[in-house]
This record gives structure tokens, C-alpha cells and sequence, in this order.
């Protein structure tokens, strides 16, 4: 009992070679949205490479050029065979390379659910990256004369502005590290020196923030030090101030845009696979057609389409057992039934 | 004797029909490209319209979106001449249109011309726009509680940071122009006494610059107060130091990017003039060609195209005599006021029909 047959005569073929060569080639565009939304993604990584130690993986950004680039090839090959499926002559042509082209695609789409899998997986080990990268950067932020980081500070500041953030998790985090080189410091200066002896580590710390904190939308022009000190600024109270400084930390902002990215490639990679998977039951239903058809002759005949020849569970044991066959070849079995075995 | 004539075949009218078809599709396409440039450009003013003190400048994209409109519709209109120009039934239709047309083609390849000129002419006009829509942007900078200018500190601070520069000129704007808003400032403090007392306007001026002056690729934290005095901070020279702040001022940036967008359009709109020439000068021909081919006693014979009837002088010469009898029309001759407004009517229809050949 075939899984889903329908009967198809001359017009329903016809028709149904002519949507699916239209699908087929909206499913090249598609390959060709996914691959140029790959470059798109590896381009962002690697401009925010530094905020993230040039750690960060580009496995997803990769697969979705690799699966990008498939889905052109597999699905203009589909649109191919479907513009021949009409013309007996050329259609036997392609005949025999249609099984594994349908293997082929079940592949495809397995291949897609990974990398639909991954984008919403891989957030976290962005963000990982980024937290620890974000640390080191806010440590390097003042040595703008060692070789290797000597545009962290440049970068830093750039991303703080664009993206509206100051610090890790928060502003508080330029307070434990000295981000002024030692080369701007006047160590004979006496305040100078108290600072350094106030901690365990001889560092420079205060309770100031570099420039790029400053909001903008503030009515007040911006106040980057003695943030904690109340009376060196004219009336000036730290715990209500909300706009004098951004308030989010660049971790989460940074988070945040590359998570909805993510998210949105991953949506549009999970409607990849129902087209995907549109496209091959269509063209199980044509190949069937063509191929059932009781007199090759004449071209008005009536033919039945079909998704599986026998039931669900019927082609799953065929499978099984030929999984099992397949795996028996290698032994050495006592008698004659290796023979058997093989058949 | 005819300008530039050409013989044509029947072969080669259809080629020239098709090709010209072909032609001002092409043309629609450019029309609808450079009203997106106009587009592109009104948003770009527009967008920092705030710190802009007049809009004369805005011709050049308003010209820009009106002629990519009207060459849209013109075009359109020339590949429905071609369409119908080989058949003999439906082309005697066109024959008054195409002195409009050939006029509106004529007026828009002129305002083309005239807008890359005026994006030259108009650069001082946007300089002045700019120099005294920054000052007040500058010198309102501190308004944040005043209805009406309570955006323009944010303003200012994006626009400094987007362009990477600071003040109008260079820095020292700041320097003239209170940009601390009274509320923030300590009046029993013996440091602002000073200040306010020490110009006449009473006026809190110090030597710092708001944050958005601050440069990023400056090895140094940013040094934004007591930028004159050396001793405030150690190891500066107050004159040597030049990546501390942006150096360049918010009027020139300003300036040169509307400049460079506007340079950017000028290759686009030169190969329109010339897409458009050329649709004009070849619907000319296939005019002529076809209108010579239908009076033949043979419709699918030889024909001459050309460009003017008879010579330019010759022409101007017709035109001038058109021209003035018109006028004489209005004017009442008692002698033979019947007969003189026939002839005028009589040359009128001519004026009206394409100098064709004679009949």
C-alpha cells in the first residue's frame, strides 16, 4: 500500500514540473541568502574579534557558506531535472541519478537541522567568549605602546560608543583597573603616590571612567571623575544620576546583538528545511508519476504518485533489514549461508 | 538642404525601431536611478537639517527627484512611439505629441546640466548654511531645558562624534561660548566668581570641550579641561599634541562628505544626459525615416531620415517668422483683419505640424 498516493494525469503533471521548477529556484535564492548571511556573520565576528581575545569560533558563520553554497547546487540541479521531466527523451537521461540525488538531499537537510542546532547553541559559548574577552580588553585598555594591543583602547572606546555601553557589567569595572599608562602618571606628584600605595597591587585605580561612558542624551555635560564623590560635583548625587553615563554593560550589549542574529539566522535556516523538504516530496511525487505511467507512449495516460511505495513502517523494516545484510557481509559465516546471507 | 541625413531601409528602420525600444527602457531605468539619488540626498540634508541654517540647497536634490520622475514618464512615452511606430495605422497619432516631447526631452537634459552645475555654485551657499547653524548649535549647546533646544547638546555631541570633529572651526569654538548650563554651576565657588567676573558678559568660558571631542586613537586618556595650560597635566604640551582631540572642524567635515555625495552623483547623472541625447536624436530619425516611408508610394521602400528639414540657418529663420506672426495676431490691422488672421491661422497649423517634408 503506497504512503500517500495521488493520481496524476497529463495537466496535474504538467503542473506540478512547472511549481516545483518555480520553488526549486526560490530555494536557490534562499541558498543564495544564507551564504551572503554567512559572509555577513564572519564579518562581524572578526570586527569584534578583539572584544573577544581573537577567540571567538567560526564554526556557524562556515557552515552556513558551506550550506549556502549546497543549496544552490543541490536545488538548480532539482530545477533541472524538473524543466526535463516532461520530455521523455531527456528525462531518462537523468533517471538514474535521481535516488541518490533524494539521499543527497535527505543528507542536506540533516545537515541544515545541525546548523539550525548550533546557531541557537553556539549563544553560549559566545557569550562566554565575549565575558572574558571584555576583561582583558578593559585590562589592556592603557597600553597603547605594547605591540599586539596597541588599538585596544582605540576599539574599545569605538565599541562603547557605538553600542551605548560602559564596562563589563558595568561601569564599576574601570574602577579596579588602571586604565591610565604609567607613562601619563607623575609619580613624584604626592596624590599620585597615594593612590599607587592604596592597594595591594601598586595600581593607579580611582573612581573615574574613560570618554567614551558619556552619554550624549545627558542635559548635563558629562562627568567622568570622582564619579563616587558626591561633593565634587555641584549638585550631584551618584545613586539617582541615571543618564550622566551609559548604565548597560558592553557584555550584555554586545550579547544581545549577536544573540538576535543568531536567532534570526537559525528562524530562517528552520524555514530552509519545510522548502527543503517541500521540494523533495514534490519531486518524489513527479518521478513517480513519470515513471507509473501504463503506456510511456502516450503522453495522456493517467499515473498514481506516491511518497513511499509501502507503508511507513513497511520501508522501515526493509531498511532495518538492510542495514543488518549490510552489516553481515563482513562476517564469516560457518556452512552455506553466507551466500544466503549476502542475498 | 536636410541636417545630417541618413538613408534607411525597411530593415533598418525596424532595427532602429527595436534598438530605440530597447534604448529608452534603459532610460526609464536610469530616470528611476537618479530619483533615488535625489531621494538618497533630501534624507541626508534632511537628517542634519538641525544644525543647518537655510535650505537653498536643497534645489540640487529636488531638481534631481523631478527630472528622474519626468524622464521616467518620457521614456516610457518614447518606447510606446517605437511600438507603434511600424505600423502606418496607429504612428499619424503621435505627430503633435512629438513636438511636446521632443521639448520636454530638450528642457530636461538642460536641468540635468544645470544641477551638476549648481552642486559646484551652491558650495559656498551650504558653507554659509553650516558655519551659522553650528555657531548656534554651539552656543545653545548648554539649552537642555529650554523647550525647542533641549536636543541640540545631543545633537552637537553625535554630530562631533559621527564626524570626528569638534566646534565650527577647530576646537577653540568652545572656548568663547559658555557650554555649562548655569544649574550645574557652584555660584558660592570662588573659581566660577572669577570666571563670570572676568569677561564682560558675564559668561562661565573655561578651556575644555565637551566629551564628543575626545579623539579614540589617542594614546592618552582624553584631556578635556585646562587644554591651555601645560602644567595641569603631565608631560603635555599644549602645542604638539594632536591626537588628543579632533583637530578638524564640524563646518569643513560637514562640507566635504555633502560635497563628495554630491561629486559621487556626477558620473550617474552625466550618462543620463547622454542616454537621453541619444534617445532624443534617435527617435528623431525614426520620426523622419517613417513619415517619409508612408508618403512613398511604396511603404516599404528607401527613405531619408534627418535631423532638421533644412539647414539650422534656414531653420531659425522659420521659427523667427512663426514666432512673429503669432504676435502679429494679437494685433487688430484694419485693412484686412480677416484675411490677415487666416494667414496667421493657416501658418499656425503649419508651426504646430513637424517640419515634414513637403507634401
Amino acid at each position: 500500500m503506497p504512503f500517500m498516493p495521488v493520481k496524476f494525469n497529463l495537466q496535474k503533471r504538467v503542473k506540478l514540473a512547472q511549481g516545483l521548477w518555480m520553488i526549486y529556484w526560490l530555494s536557490v535564492i534562499v541558498g543564495i541568502l544564507l551564504f551572503s548571511l554567512g559572509i555577513f556573520f564572519k564579518i562581524e565576528l572578526r570586527k569584534r574579534s578583539e572584544m573577544m581575545d581573537n577567540n571567538e569560533s567560526h564554526l556557524v558563520p562556515n557552515l552556513l557558506i558551506l550550506v549556502g553554497l549546497l543549496a544552490c547546487g543541490v536545488n538548480a540541479f532539482g530545477g533541472k531535472v524538473c524543466h526535463d521531466s516532461l520530455d521523455p527523451i531527456k528525462f531518462a537521461k537523468w533517471k538514474p541519478m535521481l535516488k541518490p540525488f533524494l539521499l543527497l538531499c535527505c543528507g542536506f537537510n540533516a545537515l541544515l537541522l545541525l546548523t539550525a542546532l548550533l546557531c541557537f547553541l553556539m549563544q553560549f559559548a559566545v557569550y562566554l567568549t565575549l565575558a572574558e574577552g571584555l576583561k582583558n580588553s578593559i585590562k589592556f585598555y592603557k597600553d597603547t605602546d605594547t605591540p599586539g594591543r596597541c588599538f585596544m583602547k582605540r576599539t574599545l572606546d569605538l565599541t562603547q560608543i557605538e553600542f551605548r555601553c560602559c564596562g563589563n557589567n558595568n561601569f564599576r569595572d574601570w574602577f579596579e583597573v588602571q586604565w591610565i599608562s604609567n607613562r601619563y602618571l607623575d609619580m613624584s606628584n604626592d596624590l599620585v603616590k597615594d593612590r599607587v600605595l592604596s592597594n595591594v597591587e601598586g595600581k593607579y585605580l580611582m573612581d573615574s571612567v574613560p570618554f567614551s561612558c558619556c552619554n550624549p542624551g545627558s542635559p548635563r555635560p558629562c562627568i567622568q571623575h570622582h564619579l563616587t564623590n558626591n561633593s565634587a560635583h555641584y549638585d550631584y548625587d551618584h545613586r539617582i544620576e541615571e543618564l550622566n553615563i551609559w548604565t548597560r554593560g558592553c557584555r550584555e550589549a554586545l550579547f544581545s546583538y549577536f544573540s538576535s542574529m543568531m536567532t534570526s539566522i537559525g528562524v530562517l535556516i528552520i524555514a530552509t528545511i519545510i522548502l527543503e523538504s517541500v521540494d523533495m516530496a514534490g519531486l518524489k511525487y513527479l518521478t513517480t508519476a513519470l515513471e507509473t505511467m501504463e503506456d510511456p507512449e502516450n503522453p495522456e495516460c493517467e499515473s498514481d504518485g506516491w511518497l513511499l511505495e509501502k507503508g511507513v513502517k513497511e520501508t522501515f523494516g526493509d531498511l532495518l533489514a538492510k542495514l543488518k545484510t549490510l552489516g553481515k557481509t563482513n562476517q564469516v559465516v560457518e556452512g552455506g549461508d553466507a551466500p544466503e546471507a549476502a542475498n | 538642404m536636410a541636417l545630417l541625413k541618413i538613408k534607411f531601409t525597411q530593415q533598418r528602420r525596424v532595427h532602429l525601431a527595436q534598438g530605440l525600444w530597447l534604448l529608452s527602457w534603459m532610460a526609464v531605468m536610469w530616470g528611476g536611478v537618479i530619483f533615488c539619488l535625489g531621494v538618497y540626498l533630501k534624507t541626508e540634508l534632511l537628517r542634519r537639517a538641525e544644525v543647518m541654517d537655510n535650505t537653498e540647497i536643497h534645489v540640487v536634490p529636488n531638481i534631481l527627484m523631478m527630472v528622474g520622475l519626468a524622464s521616467i514618464g518620457t521614456n516610457w512615452v518614447a518606447s510606446r512611439v517605437c511600438q507603434d511606430s511600424l505600423d502606418p495605422t496607429r504612428f499619424p497619432r503621435w505627430k503633435v505629441p512629438l513636438l511636446a516631447w521632443f521639448a520636454v526631452a530638450t528642457v530636461l537634459c538642460c536641468l540635468l546640466i544645470a544641477v551638476v552645475a549648481l552642486s559646484y555654485a551652491l558650495q559656498g551657499s551650504l558653507e554659509e548654511s553650516l558655519k551659522v547653524g553650528l555657531r548656534n548649535g554651539i552656543r545653545f549647546y548648554k539649552d537642555t531645558d529650554v523647550p525647542g533646544r533641549c536636543f541640540q547638546k545631543e545633537t552637537i555631541d553625535r554630530l562631533q562624534m559621527e564626524f570626528r570633529c569638534c566646534g565650527n572651526n577647530n576646537f577653540k569654538d568652545w572656548f568663547e561660548v559658555q557650554w555649562v548650563s548655569n544649574r550645574y554651576l557652584d555660584f558660592t565657588s570662588k573659581d566660577v566668581k572669577d570666571r563670570i567676573r572676568s569677561n564682560v558678559d558675564n559668561r562661565y568660558l573655561l578651556d575644555g570641550v565637551p566629551f564628543s571631542c575626545c579623539n579614540p586613537t589617542s594614546p592618552r586618556p582624553c584631556l578635556r579641561y585646562h587644554l591651555t595650560d601645560n602644567n595641569a597635566h603631565f608631560n603635555y604640551d599644549y602645542q604638539s599634541e594632536e591626537l588628543n582631540l579632533y583637530s578638524r572642524g564640524c563646518r569643513q567635515a560637514l562640507t566635504d562628505y555633502y560635497m563628495e555625495l554630491m561629486n559621487s552623483t556626477g558620473p550617474g547623472v552625466l550618462s543620463v544626459i547622454l542616454i537621453q541625447l541619444s534617445v532624443l536624436l534617435s527617435l528623431r530619425y525614426l520620426q523622419t525615416a517613417v513619415e517619409t516611408a508612408m508618403v512613398l508610394e511604396d511603404p516599404e521602400g528607401d527613405s531619408e531620415g534627418y535631423l532638421l528639414e533644412k539647414g539650422v540657418k534656414e531653420t531659425i529663420e522659420d521659427l523667427k517668422i512663426n514666432a512673429l506672426t503669432m504676435l502679429k495676431f494679437g494685433q487688430v490691422d484694419p485693412n484686412a483683419a480677416e484675411g490677415s488672421s487666416e494667414v496667421a491661422d493657416a501658418e499656425k497649423d503649419e508651426k504646430d505640424a513637424p517640419p515634414s517634408p513637403a507634401s
